[in-house]
This record gives C-alpha cells, structure tokens and sequence, in this order.
C-alpha cells in the first residue's frame, strides 16, 4: 500500500480532561499519532483508556464538564491544515466538518437513530444539510447507499424505523448514514461490539470493501485484537489516556515492544489456546482514574518494571523508527518533562 | 457410571403470538423446540449460538426462570434421587433453588446499587433462613476471599468497584448458598479482555475447588474453548452439534459449527479471515424454512437439505451433529 506523505490527520500531545467535584480526571493525557489517507488505524485499549475521548476530542464533541486542555489536532482539508483543537464546537466550520470531512460509526445504532423518523429520513437530512441536492435526489442517493452496504429491499427499508431492522441491518444502515456524504475520515467506535461473530464478520468485510471503494481513511476503535489483527494496518495501543505503543499491525503482533502489548497479547483466549487451562493475566486491577499511580501508568501492573525510574518519571513516547513508537523505559531513558 | 446431575430431555419452550384487540393466538415461537442434552457432576458444558438460538431460554427452562412447554429437566438431588422440575410447583421448587444459581451477563445491571456487598450477597443466605447478622457476615467474608476480593469491601456499594470486581461479587452471590449447578449466561462478554482472562480462571479454579457444574451459554467460541468440555451449538430453537470441546474444534460435523467457528476474528494479522463468511440472517423461529433450518445459509446445502429435516445423528461416539452429511463432510479448521 502507498502512503501518502502528509497525514489527514495529526493528533500532537492531546489533553482532556475532566472537572469533576471529586477531582480532575486527565482522560486522555497526551496522546500523539497519525492517520494517513486511504489507511486504517486501530485503537485498541481496555475501559478508561481514553480512546473514545480521543476521537470525540478530534470531532470536537466533548461535553462540559471535559474540555480539551492542550495539544494540536490538525486536520487537513483540501490540502490545507486547520487545527480542530482551536475550532469552536459550535462554529460553522466545524459542522460543516462533522459527517461531511469527517464521519462517525457509534457504537449503539440502537441509541444512535430517532425511532421517531425513518432511517431514510433522518440520512436524507444529513445529506442535505452538507450538499445542494433536492429531496429526491437525496433519496436516490441513500437508496444506492442501502444497497452498496448490502441491506435486501432497499427501496423499502429506506421507510423503515431503525427498531423494525435487526441488529446486523442497523448497524449497516448507519455505515450508510456515515459514508453518505463520502467523508475522507470515519471514524467507527466499537462498531461491532453488540453483535453476533457472524454478523460482525460480515460488517468488518463490507467495511473492508467500502473502505477501497470510497477512499476512506478509518479509526477503528475497539478493545478486540481479533478485530483489530483483520482490520487495520497501523495500531495505537493506548493504556489509562497514554499511548504505550504504536506501530504497523505486524509489528505490534509479531513484535510488540511495549510490556502492555505483550501482556494484552498473552491473556486473550483464541481458538487454537489449549482447553481448560488457565490463562496468563495482567496481574492488578486498572487503577481508578482519580488515583493514577504517578510515573508510567502501567508500572504497578508491570513485569518488567525498573525501579528508580518507571515509578518516578513518565517515559515520553520515543520514536523507534519513521512509523514505531514506544513509552517506555527499558527502550528509551527520555522522560516527560516533569 | 452415575446419573448425570442434569439431564434434559425433549425440552420445549413456545412463545405465543397474539394479535388484534382479542389477543387471538396467530401462532407460535418456537424458542426452544425438542432439546436434549446431560450435563455430569463436575463438568462444564457450553451451549453456544447467535442472538435468538434459543441458548439463553434454554438456560433459564433449566433454572425454571420461565415454565418449559413441554419436556423433561431431569436434577439428581444429593441424596442420589431422580426428580423432573419442569413440571414442579413453586412450592414443590423450593429445596432445590439454592442448589441452581446463575451468574449474569452485565455485572452492573445485577447488582443492587442500594444494597451494600453485605446485603446483595448475603440475600440468598436471608432468604434461605440464615437469620443470624453475625453468621451472615461471616460467610460473606468467606465468599469474597474466595473469589478474591477483601472482606473489608463488604460494606461498600457496588457503584466502588470496576466492571471485572463486580463480575466477582455476582459470582460470589452465586456461590452463597453452596450450588451444584451453576448457569452462566455470557458471564465475562462484557469484560475488558485482561478482566476476562481473570474472570475466566477464577471460574476454572472454582470449579475444581468446590466441584462444581457449570452450564456455560456464550457466543464467544474462544471462550468457550478454553473453558468447557463439551459444546452444545444451537441453531433456530435446535441443537445443531453436541460433543467434547476438542472433537468440535479439530473437526466440526455441521456447516453451521465450522462457519461460527470461521466466524472468529483471528488476532493475528498474518492469518487472512475474510474467506467463508456466513451469509444472510438468523431465519425467525417463528417461520423456519423447511427441511434443514440451516439451508439456506449453507454453501454445502443439497436439494434433499431443503426437503428433509436431517435428525440428530451420532457421528463418532459421543459427538452428534444434525446434518445429513454429517459423516462425509470435512470441515477441518485452518
């Protein structure tokens, strides 16, 4: 695959952070990476780990009390780089950027349509809303849509109410309200978590085809290897806001640098893992976002922790190379500036 | 060789479907239609399908949640006597209740979040007539130290402790009153994959402890691999495939096994699994197609499948599968 030299997207040291009565929860606590066009980025990290607050940041969706403390999001739109971090939430460039440069795939499609308005209806809206087309225009098109996705009977279904399909047909009915307004940058939260292997199977397949029919660049985000191994070709493995590691997908799988990764690696039951024995765990529980440990997030639950170092300083994310990167101290001595 | 401790028989469970004002009854679910199956003392077994298979009414038949429609739950009490609770009254139920428990699927939904630690798992010990606080508490303790959690937690709401920590606490509910036979609907697909793997060896290392049974429902193949030793796959209210985990994972005799089994993301992106995906929906149990419910899902499918309603065959010992070709198919993983 050819990279193209500029990213679309560049995420530089993000923050958010959270005001609450009991204190300040830093969700995503500088995290840096890179979507070129035409690629697909997996984000993978457990509960907490900020990887969802990371994409509403880059939409500009973070509701009060969470606001986006530090960083640059740049973004580039027809070859010119705007910096969405600086961008009101409310302001009409941003809207005109939301769904039309760059889309979104909740994780709910049960949540995310009205069940007051058709389907149709409501991705008719949005495609009039970004483009000068006519209803029936709009129409027409959502229609191709349906069936570009594989939804049977498009014609009909484009009538239907989001709780008369099933789960499989709603979450495809969603992929054609996000790629309606041919977005260069979708971004799909969790998309399959609430679905059947079978279904699912046939969702990351259709998204895999989209994908090189309209030229889209993909945030895959998702707390499933499996998903991410099928999918993308460049990981982001994130822990408590902070990128541990980050890499082409071969890389992270076949030679993971991070302790994180590797532990991540070790503990997931596969189908080829032996029966009824047990498996090897990441010792510790996360620990709760008001009581992050100080130094690397990961150095309580770490095998491999160098005392003196990973409990005192954080390890600012070291390149190792043009497109790896790794936090940690058995790699790289250079520290966040404290 | 003992009676099994559950053994289900021709187990069947319809849903009406009323329309109109009158309610007239215009036909039927059919949920669970015609499943057999034993579970032996200390075994584990895993009954595995998509959404709507019929796994989890299936489960909740067994743990007389909802009343079967027809068939037998044969239990084997303590005492080594044969009893059927499908047909018991609630009064008739009683004695063996504490002996069935369940562990569910969300660990938030579960919990009370009024009730202290203390009080969600020490109800089953109230309700069963442990009258005395001081006695309670005690065994309260005891059950959090078992599934690893600190007796000091016991006064705490649930709302304190993360997703895999409360897995822990409906666990220990479970396990109050001393089961035999513990149903597990789902118990860690909504856990972080690191919470899992924990999850997933405190129910193995509890199972050899206190010699436990466990009806394992998921949909999660992997999961199932690694913790059951027989598998039960369901398919539109049937059994499609029944046999010991490793037959069902090195060779598969129904179509229906191998393309869940294809199904399962690989978490290696060497290995391509984009090949052989499962087309088309679920069909409604309301209206199954004829002949194998199955066919028109199956690339393999003959004209005799659409005709013919294959039964439950034995293939090898033990292993049963519901096609007719069953005995020549080789559908050998990758």
């Amino acid at each position: 695959m050819t990279i193209d030299a500029e990213p679309l997207l560049r995420v530089r040291d993000l923050r958010v952070s959270f005001q609450l009565d009991e204190g300040t929860v830093r969700a995503v606590d500088g995290v840096s990476f890179d979507v070129f066009p035409r690629q697909v980025v997996g984000i993978v990290g457990e509960s907490g780990c900020g990887k969802s607050v990371t994409m509403r940041a880059v939409l500009q969706l973070i509701d009060p009390p969470g606001r986006i403390t530090g960083g640059e999001i740049t973004y580039r739109q027809n070859g010119r780089p705007i910096d969405l971090a600086r961008v009101s939430p409310r302001s009409r460039q941003m809207r005109d950027l939301r769904g039309a440069e760059v889309a979104l795939i909740p994780q709910e499609p049960m949540a995310a349509f009205s069940p007051v308005h058709t389907v149709g209806a409501q991705i008719i809206e949005a495609i009039m809303l970004h483009e000068r087309l006519g209803r029936g225009e709009a129409r027409a098109r959502t229609v191709e849509l349906f069936r570009d996705v594989g939804i049977s009977m498009a014609e009909q279904r484009v009538d239907a109410y989001s709780w008369q399909l099933s789960g499989g047909l709603r979450q495809r009915a969603m992929i054609a309200m996000a790629l309606s307004c041919r977005p260069r940058l979708l971004i799909a939260d969790e998309p399959t978590t609430a679905i059947d292997v079978t279904t699912q199977a046939q969702i990351l397949a259709l998204l895999r085809e989209l994908q090189q029919k309209y030229d889209t660049a993909i945030i895959f985000i998702t707390h499933d290897l499996g998903v991410i191994a099928q999918m993308a070709n460049y990981v982001v493995v994130m822990y408590l806001g902070r990128v541990m590691e980050e890499g082409p997908v071969d890389e992270i799988f076949h030679a993971p640098k991070h302790p994180y990764t590797r532990a991540l690696l070790r503990s997931i039951p596969s189908l080829q893992t032996e029966t009824r024995a047990a498996l090897p765990v990441i010792a510790g529980t996360l620990p709760h976002p008001f009581n992050r440990p100080p130094g690397c997030p990961f150095h309580p639950r770490c095998e491999d922790i160098r005392r003196g170092y990973c409990d005192v300083a954080v390890p600012a994310l070291h390149a190792l190379g043009p497109r790896r990167a790794v936090s940690c101290f058995l790699h790289s001595d250079a520290a966040e500036p404290a | 060789m003992t009676a099994p401790l559950i053994d289900v028989r021709g187990l069947r469970k319809f849903f009406p479907i009323a329309k109109g004002m009158l309610g007239r009854i215009t036909g039927h679910v059919r949920a669970v239609d015609d499943v057999s199956f034993s579970v032996q003392e200390g075994e584990t077994l895993g009954l595995v399908g998509e959404s709507g298979c019929g796994k989890t009414t299936t489960a909740r038949c067994i743990l007389r949640a909802i009343d079967p429609t027809d068939g037998q739950v044969l239990y084997r009490t303590s005492g080594g006597k044969i009893v059927d609770l499908a047909p018991m009254s609630p009064a008739e139920l009683a004695p063996f209740r504490k002996e069935i428990q369940m562990i569910f699927q969300d660990p938030f939904g579960s919990l009370n979040p009024r009730m202290t630690l203390f009080d969600n798992v020490g109800e089953p010990l109230l309700v069963n007539g442990m009258r005395n606080r001081r006695e309670r508490m005690d065994r309260v303790a005891e059950l959090l130290r078992l599934v690893g959690l600190r007796p000091e937690f016991m006064h705490r709401f649930p709302h304190a402790f993360s997703g895999g920590q409360r897995q822990r606490i409906g666990i220990a509910r479970a396990l109050a009153t001393s089961p035999r036979l513990v149903v597990a609907d789902e118990p860690v697909s909504a856990l972080d994959v690191s919470v899992q793997a924990q999850v997933l060896n405190l129910l193995l290392e509890l199972q050899a402890r206190l010699r436990l049974t466990f009806l394992f429902v998921a949909h999660d193949l992997s999961v199932v691999r690694h913790i059951c030793d027989r598998v039960a796959v369901m398919y539109v209210g049937r059994l499609v495939e029944l046999a010991p985990t490793d037959a069902v994972f090195s060779r598969p005799r129904h179509p229906y096994t191998a393309a869940l089994m294809r199904a399962v993301p690989v978490p290696d992106p060497r290995v391509s699994g984009a090949d052989g995906i499962l087309k088309g929906e679920v069909p409604s149990p309301a209206s199954p197609p004829s002949g194998c419910y199955f066919h028109p899902r199956c690339t393999l499918a003959q004209e005799r499948c659409q005709r013919e309603a294959p039964a439950l065959q034995e293939v090898t010992p033990g292993h049963f599968a519901r096609c007719h070709f069953a005995a020549e198919l080789d559908l050998a993983m990758r």
